[in-house]
């Protein structure tokens, strides 16, 4: 009885475990299947190179150029706030914080990965977005800036957690044998640990570029929404996020417009999962590096 | 025989035996019977207390280092010898909420003092760890590094310093072809090897060896035991050790801690065949420790 009992059990976890296999499979299988009859009716080149996102018009375009340069446009911006700002608090947190300011920082950078996107989303639009088309005189607040700056400030808790983390496990012998042939603070950051944290860094930051980039909501809220081609940061976009969450639910279901927008989300899904890929790839050399197992 | 200085002869090999006899200004208490071998000491601690936080964990330790020899220190864990010999390069000074009160003199000089530069303080007096610790860099990267960060940029110096460290830090036969190799992927003997180099590289007087063989085989540690016989010719050289076969063999002068005290220090024979302090007998023939 108890040996049926235990099989019992260990088929349940069993189950539960490979949820996650079941889940990326139908999820990878749907977005397939949704998205190849489009391809029946434009060429793959034409729908990625394509500089025209008419969906409704007829006959519609269908070219996600402008979607997607809205996207990497906007992720772009974001690294340029997030990387300095991430690995600024990492690298402050890591070398000159005392327990105390430890103690506060820490939490605080996690609360604010912890904030909801439409929260974000608003902020944005309320204060940020009428803030910047003040300041610069910009027709429009809503733009890939607005957009940039919003989701730099979501992405920088990732970017400075995990590089925190690389940071701290630098094992500290290093900074001793450092000190031990005369190096100063500095030299010793500079030269030992960031080199030997660098992959872990970039981990962060490739992992906060897939959060950015799969940021939906905010950037719903305050990219503005034009499908351009954006030429300077002051222009409004409409990132390939944007443009599912915007328009699935005028697609008619089985339409072309439909198909086009599972299209999209396979490509970001392919987008975000070489991110991933890249990341681990990364982490894995890092961890090699530092000598450790696993 | 007698206050034969071994500076002036430091290329020779073996040096006269100890004369008996001590020197002025020696802490007759502890040392009872000195054995500086008639010269000024390379390095002097003169009461020495240390404290982590309000845990003290050294009581006034007063002992000297003579130039170009081994001094062993042993005692059982926690007895306080790494942290004494962490002292001599002032590496505790990176644990926060640690004090330390007392003298510590290198050649005469307060290596306390404000006027004595950590940094170069380090240059001077070179520490090998218990693990050993080579960068996640190149084998040559590593030798460099305490160049480097020294200032020295002349490419053919810097090389001529890394091949001179690795031959002197018996390594080079074994690893010159593979300078660029990363050096994460030697052996831990040659790895422990390679950080005796790397302290070597920046032109130390004095080099600490903080239980350089606690995680390394056998074979491996007579290679750095041999090593340190070597290099005493030219360095002062104070060693931690569990292993007090390893201090017989190595070394000229033995110290004795216990629980942050120093119990007895005198030549190695000495403190083996017939220590003065009953501890000190009971902890070498191993009733406790």
């Amino acid at each position: 009885m108890n040996k049926r009992k235990e099989r019992i059990i260990r088929y349940l976890f069993t189950a539960l475990a490979f949820a996650s296999l079941v889940f990326l499979v139908g999820i990878v299988f749907v977005l397939f299947r949704e998205a190849l009859p489009i391809f029946g009716k434009v060429s793959p080149k034409a729908f990625l190179l394509g500089k025209s996102w008419y969906p409704t018009s007829s006959p519609p375009e269908f070219g996600i150029l402008p979607l997607i340069l809205a996207s990497l446009w906007v992720t772009l911006g974001a690294l340029v706030i997030c990387v300095p700002l991430g690995v600024g608090s990492a690298l402050y947190l890591h070398e000159l914080a005392g327990p105390r300011q430890r103690a506060l920082l820490k939490p605080v950078i996690e609360i604010l990965a912890s904030v909801p996107s439409i929260v974000y989303g608003f902020f944005g639009m309320v204060i940020l977005a009428p803030f910047l088309q003040d300041t610069f005189n910009l027709p429009i607040g809503l733009c890939a800036l607005t957009t940039s700056i919003i989701l730099g400030v979501m992405a920088t808790p990732t970017v400075a957690s995990i590089a925190e983390d690389a940071l701290s496990y630098v094992p500290r012998s290093f900074r001793e044998a450092s000190f031990a042939v005369g190096a100063d603070r500095w030299q010793t950051l500079t030269k030992v640990i960031i080199p030997a944290a660098g992959s872990g860094i970039s981990t962060g930051i490739i992992l906060g570029m897939s959060r950015a980039i799969g940021e939906t909501m905010t950037v719903l809220m305050v990219a503005g929404g034009s499908a351009v081609i954006p030429h300077s940061i002051f222009d409004p976009v409409r990132p390939m996020t944007a443009a599912i969450a915007a328009e699935m639910g005028e697609a008619p279901v089985g339409s072309d417009h439909y198909h086009a927008l599972f299209a999209i989300a396979l490509m970001l899904f392919l987008i975000t999962f070489a991110f991933n890929i890249a990341a681990e790839l990364i982490s894995r050399r890092f961890r090699l590096k530092l000598g450790l197992s696993r | 025989m007698l206050n034969q200085d071994p500076g002036s002869k430091a290329a020779g090999g073996n040096f006269p035996p100890a004369p008996v006899k001590a020197p002025v200004g020696i802490n007759m208490n502890s040392m009872g019977e000195a054995d500086l071998f008639g010269t000024e000491p390379k390095i002097s601690a003169r009461g020495v207390n240390f404290y982590y936080g309000q845990k003290r964990a050294l009581n006034g330790i007063t002992i000297d280092f003579s130039p170009r020899r081994v001094t062993a220190i042993i005692g059982p864990s926690g007895c306080g010898k790494s942290t004494f010999i962490r002292l001599l390069n002032r590496m505790n000074e990176l644990v926060p909420g640690s004090r330390l009160e007392g003298e510590i003199l290198l050649d005469g000089l307060d290596i306390l003092s404000p006027a004595c530069d950590a940094a170069e303080l380090r240059k001077r007096v070179g520490m090998v760890f218990q693990k050993p610790n080579p960068f996640p860099k190149t084998v040559f990267e590593n030798i460099a590094y305490g160049l480097e960060v020294n200032g020295v940029t002349d490419k053919h110096l810097i090389e001529e310093r890394v091949v001179d460290s690795l031959k002197k830090a018996a390594l080079w036969d074994e690893i010159k072809d593979r300078l660029k190799d990363s050096a994460l992927g030697l052996s831990g003997g040659q790895q422990q090897r390679l950080c005796i180099a790397r302290c070597l590289a920046v032109s130390p007087e004095v080099i600490l060896f903080d239980e350089p063989c606690a995680s390394l085989d056998p074979i491996s540690t007579a290679k750095i035991e041999e090593l340190i016989l070597t290099l005493k010719k030219e360095y002062t050289i104070v060693i931690v050790t569990h292993n007090m076969q390893q201090a017989a063999r190595v070394s000229d002068n033995t110290a004795f801690f216990l629980m942050g005290d120093l119990i007895e220090v005198g030549r190695t024979d000495k403190i083996f065949k017939a220590p003065r302090d009953k501890r000190t007998e009971d902890y070498i023939t191993g009733r406790f420790g």
